[in-house]
């Protein structure tokens, strides 16, 4: 045990089973699946007149999207009010912030799903492509983060 | 939108941006260390989400006919092609390089986790070129 979850279990346990009651609250009382990507095509329907963004499935869940992000960042700032371990900053280099996150902002939306998406949700409407997502994009990562030690990243 | 369904997808995102919080999903060294094969909490984390989010899924359609505040199921759009598995690819290489996702990088920015917002402007880019090049 000590030897895969060097840092314990309670938290990591703790934590999934809050994320999927969220889900879940979301979904019993509004019917809504709450995977996060979209969030970043629809909020883009506000500024561009692209086709593309301006669908009915981006216009029509823009707002309660950006509640469900909204909600999301006050949940992080509610956890660093109640742990008192004060906030704290990645070390991961700006180029790998900037590079990996067009590389997963492009890849969620072109998979329409991401580690929510696909990863909560699919696998949990029981979804035959999300769990094919799923065990692709962990194969990707763990290539790709290993690659990255070798090559001296952060 | 009803303002109830507003009010609810913000709790609810306080109780996921919490919970991504608590279980250090937020750190994206966290994230590195399970990709890493060093520390496999995030598969704790993905499971118990799973496990009871499935519960939810596949019981509330069963014993309510709709949503307590809502008027209809709504239900995970996920295809069998290229799209689906080539983008989940891409984002892997992605999470890979970075260790941020979609949900952490939110939370974390709440938590104070400011060099997230590279991250944060990295995904709102990515989103538009797919939408504007990609999209259909």
């Amino acid at each position: 045990m000590e030897q895969f979850f060097p840092n314990g279990v309670a938290h990591y346990l703790a934590g999934g089973l809050i994320i999927g009651a969220a889900v879940s609250l979301l979904f019993v009382t509004t019917g809504l699946i709450g995977g996060m990507s979209t969030v970043f095509s629809s909020t883009w329907s506000y500024v561009s007149k692209l086709p593309f963004f301006q669908q009915e499935r981006f216009t029509g869940s823009r707002v309660w999207r950006l509640a469900y992000a909204a909600g999301l960042l006050l949940g992080g700032l509610a956890w660093l009010g109640w742990s008192a371990s004060g906030a704290w900053q990645t070390g991961v280099s700006w180029w790998q912030l900037a590079l990996g996150g067009f590389l997963v902002g492009f890849g969620a939306r072109l998979s329409n799903g991401c580690t929510s998406g696909h990863g909560i949700c699919g696998l949990a409407s029981l979804q035959l492509p999300s769990l094919l997502a799923v065990l692709t994009f962990l194969a990707t990562a763990i290539v790709t983060a290993q690659l990255v030690i070798r090559l001296g990243g952060a | 939108m009803k303002p109830a369904t507003l009010a609810w997808a913000l709790i609810a995102g306080v109780l996921f941006g919490f919970g991504l919080s608590l279980s250090t999903m937020i750190r994206p060294e966290v994230v590195l260390s399970f990709l890493r094969l060093t520390d496999f909490g995030l598969l704790l984390v993905l499971g118990g989400a799973v496990l009871v989010t499935l519960l939810a899924y596949q019981l509330a359609p069963r014993l309510l006919a709709r949503p307590l505040f809502g008027s209809s199921w709504g239900r995970h759009p996920s295809a069998m092609d290229a799209r689906t598995i080539g983008g989940a690819a891409i984002f892997g290489m992605g999470w890979g390089l970075c260790g941020v996702c979609p949900g952490p990088a939110i939370a974390g920015l709440g938590a104070g986790n400011w060099p997230l917002l590279v991250a944060l402007a990295g995904i709102f880019a990515g989103a538009w070129v797919q939408g504007r090049f990609f999209g259909r």
